[in-house]
């Protein structure tokens, strides 16, 4: 993963409550695989009328759209299923942020686990930067190791849980983290296995695997 | 004295491996369950050559991209959806991993089969890369959904890193009204905290309206804990969840069982745990309640009408409520009864148990329907159940379809879908946009009110049929 420190870019205003991951990519897409890129995806519905003609108005369709790496957003973002998808969306798209005064808890672990920055700041002062930013991409910097967002003379410190910064501004991953404790979790499954005889019952029926 | 500690922490805490500097546990995985979209995750433990860990923890379903037409493979047109199935089948064969897969008789929805199997038992930590998992807390499990990466983590590893949410205890004391559901519950408490209202937080249910409750309602209500941003709902083990346990396939028998129950019986909050927050609901105070915008928080009681803008004082709200009675093509003002719909469907791992779809047939028991609908079991047993009894008969002299089980039109991955700008009656968990299909409208409500919005062809309430 690619670690963040500091970003030097355009942030997208959204100035949207709610927007739940079934909105951030729809469902119908899932079945795609990762390789052909989900960025296309992203907010789909919001973008595209049915014929598929993108919304002028929407800001992803902005000509300066694609340079932002922020986005940011207004309470509840990423709400509903945890389809880790919307996080390849957003990252596949090119953001490394979405500022926002809420997330739902399961995107925002997605999100840390591909990089992708949950800040969060207080509701008034998502409405100045949303005010600030008005209805196109606009610069910003956003500093993970202080924790703040400038924007134009705004100056504000977003709050993101201790251990998911480190993780970010290392870029490490959790698979690695987690084999270097491999003794200590062996000692324990065979200790709880132990405490919790009856957890190893089979099932009485032979015919497990099923032909699918 | 050993500290008053609360039913979540005494789960926790025997799930827990390590603690790191920061104050992330490591936390032991009792059962993993894999669907149709966990292949992500399947591809990224083949980019890193490892294998599952723990196999005999894993447990793979087809649920979400299954037919409700047919439970022939070949019989599937769109080619993507078949291989989404296919996949499973071939990830879950290549490690060993148990599936119930689309024609095996114990096939249904992740969080249905899962208790109907006795593998949700009290006091494990389960987890599914899918939202929904928070079903299982009606055990005493901590359940909840995780992404993908999560996925990989715990198909590498059987176990997951996460911070120690706080807690909420949620009381609805007193007896509810005949006809008020666990779906009526649930609505209510979210309507008043918002869709993000318990965010960062388990919840515990308590209370003698929820002790009340019949375990397939209790799994209603945990099942939309993260309709209100939970992190995971759960319920004290008692003999109701004991009983329900007891001679399922997975479950303990004999000495083990007794071992088992003595074990659960501690598992329950004690007399002066401390909560970070404590919200009680009077039961008395529950109506039948129906969702009219685009997120669950946006739930009234159905004898009142659609809300209006022009009267909400705070801005961002009153632009909230603009933007979703747009989507929804609602006047302000509007009964609620007077809503006409296009029609319904009975489904979802939130109220397709044998009690729901017994609940919807007695309301349509003699009646018709007067718009299309689809009745999907969650699960292939609870079809056979239904079947047993007479169900089936009662939904299609309804004039309604009865389908196979699956996810359905919960999130329209199969194709089963409400077309664009029409409006559904469903018993379902999400009424976002474009969660039933693109331009869908949703209205959420229980299965008997889903019935009664049938036979009225508008939303109707329950109290007058
Ligand atoms: S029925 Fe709906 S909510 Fe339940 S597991 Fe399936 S898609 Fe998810």
């Amino acid at each position: 993963m690619t670690p963040i420190k500091i970003l030097d870019t355009l942030a997208c205003p959204l100035a949207l409550a709610n927007v739940d991951t079934d909105q951030l990519i729809p469902a119908r897409f899932m079945k795609e695989p990762r390789s052909i890129g989900y960025g296309q995806f992203l907010l789909h519905d919001l973008r595209y009328d049915e014929s598929g003609s993108p919304h002028p108005g929407f800001i992803l369709n902005h000509p300066e759209a694609e340079q932002a790496q922020v986005l940011v957003a207004r309470r509840n973002f990423g709400g509903g299923s945890s389809r880790e998808a919307a996080v390849y969306a957003l990252v596949d798209h090119g953001f490394r942020c979405v500022i926002a005064p809420s997330f739902g808890d399961i995107f925002s672990s997605n999100a840390v686990n591909n990089g992708l920055l949950p800040a969060t700041l207080p509701e008034a002062e998502i409405e100045r930067l949303l005010a600030h930013l008005g209805s196109e991409p606009g610069p910003v910097r956003v500093d993970l190791e202080e924790c703040r967002v400038r924007a134009g003379t705004l100056d504000l410190e977003f709050e993101i849980a201790p251990s998911w910064r480190t993780k970010l501004l290392n870029g490490w991953d959790d698979i690695d983290m987690t084999r270097q404790h491999q003794p200590q979790i062996a000692r324990f499954a065979a200790d709880y296995a132990r405490r919790h005889p009856w957890l190893e019952t089979p099932p009485g029926d032979a015919t497990i695997i099923s032909r699918g | 004295m050993t500290m008053p500690t609360t039913l979540f922490d005494k789960v926790w805490d025997a799930h827990e491996i390590h603690r790191s500097e920061s104050g992330e546990s490591l936390l032991w995985i009792d059962r993993h369950f894999v669907h149709e979209g966990s292949f992500h995750a399947f591809n990224k433990l083949r980019e890193r050559s490892l294998p599952v860990a723990r196999a005999d923890l894993t447990f793979g379903i087809a649920d979400h991209y299954v037919p409700t037409l047919t439970r022939r493979l070949d019989d599937i047109d769109d080619a993507k959806v078949r291989g989404m199935i296919e996949q499973l089948t071939d990830n879950t064969r290549e490690h060993g991993i148990t599936l119930f897969g689309l024609n095996d008789p114990r096939q249904g929805i992740v969080h249905v089969l899962g208790p109907e199997q006795g593998l949700t038992q009290p006091g494990l930590l389960m987890v599914c890369g899918d939202s929904h998992t928070s079903t299982h807390g009606a055990f005493g499990s901590i359940a909840f959904g995780i992404g993908a990466s999560e996925v990989a983590h715990v198909l590498a590893t059987q176990t997951l890193w996460q911070s120690r949410p706080k807690q909420m205890r949620l009381t609805v004391e007193g007896t509810l009204a005949p006809g008020i559901t666990a779906k009526d519950i649930a609505l209510t408490w979210i309507a008043r905290l918002g869709a993000d209202g318990a965010r960062g937080h388990a919840i515990e249910y308590a209370g003698s309206a929820i002790r009340g409750l019949s375990m397939e309602a209790r799994l209603t209500l945990c099942n939309l804990s993260i309709e209100g941003g939970a992190r995971c709902g759960m319920i004290a083990p008692d003999e109701t969840s004991f009983a329900y346990v007891e001679g399922r396939p997975w479950a303990p028998e004999g000495e083990r069982l007794e071992q088992a129950i003595r074990y659960w019986q501690t598992l329950k909050s004690d007399d002066g745990a401390r909560f970070d927050r404590d919200i009680t609901l009077d039961a008395a105070e529950i109506v039948p309640t129906v969702t009219w915008g685009v997120s669950p928080e946006e739930a009234l009681p159905i004898d009142s009408c659609v809300p209006d803008p022009a009267t909400q004082h705070d801005e961002s709200k009153a632009r909230q409520m603009r933007d979703s009675l747009d989507y929804m093509g609602l006047t302000p003002g509007q009964k609620l009864t007077d809503i006409a719909i296009d029609r319904i469907f009975i489904g979802s791992c939130t109220n397709a148990r044998i009690e729901d779809l017994r609940a919807a047939a007695e309301v349509l028991q003699g009646r018709r329907s007067r718009v299309p609908g689809i009745v999907s079991p969650g699960s292939t047993q609870v079809k056979q159940q239904a079947e047993a009894e007479g169900l089936d008969a009662v939904f299609r002299e309804a004039g309604l379809e009865w389908r196979e089980s699956g996810c359905s039109m919960c999130v329209a991955m199969n194709g089963d879908l409400v077309p664009s700008g029409e409006r559904c009656a469903s018993t379902t968990n999400r009424n976002f946009k474009g969660r039933q299909g693109p331009g869908a409208r949703t209205h959420l409500m229980s299965p008997a009110m889903v019935a009664a919005a049938a036979v009225a062809g508008h939303l109707a309430d329950i109290r007058e049929l």
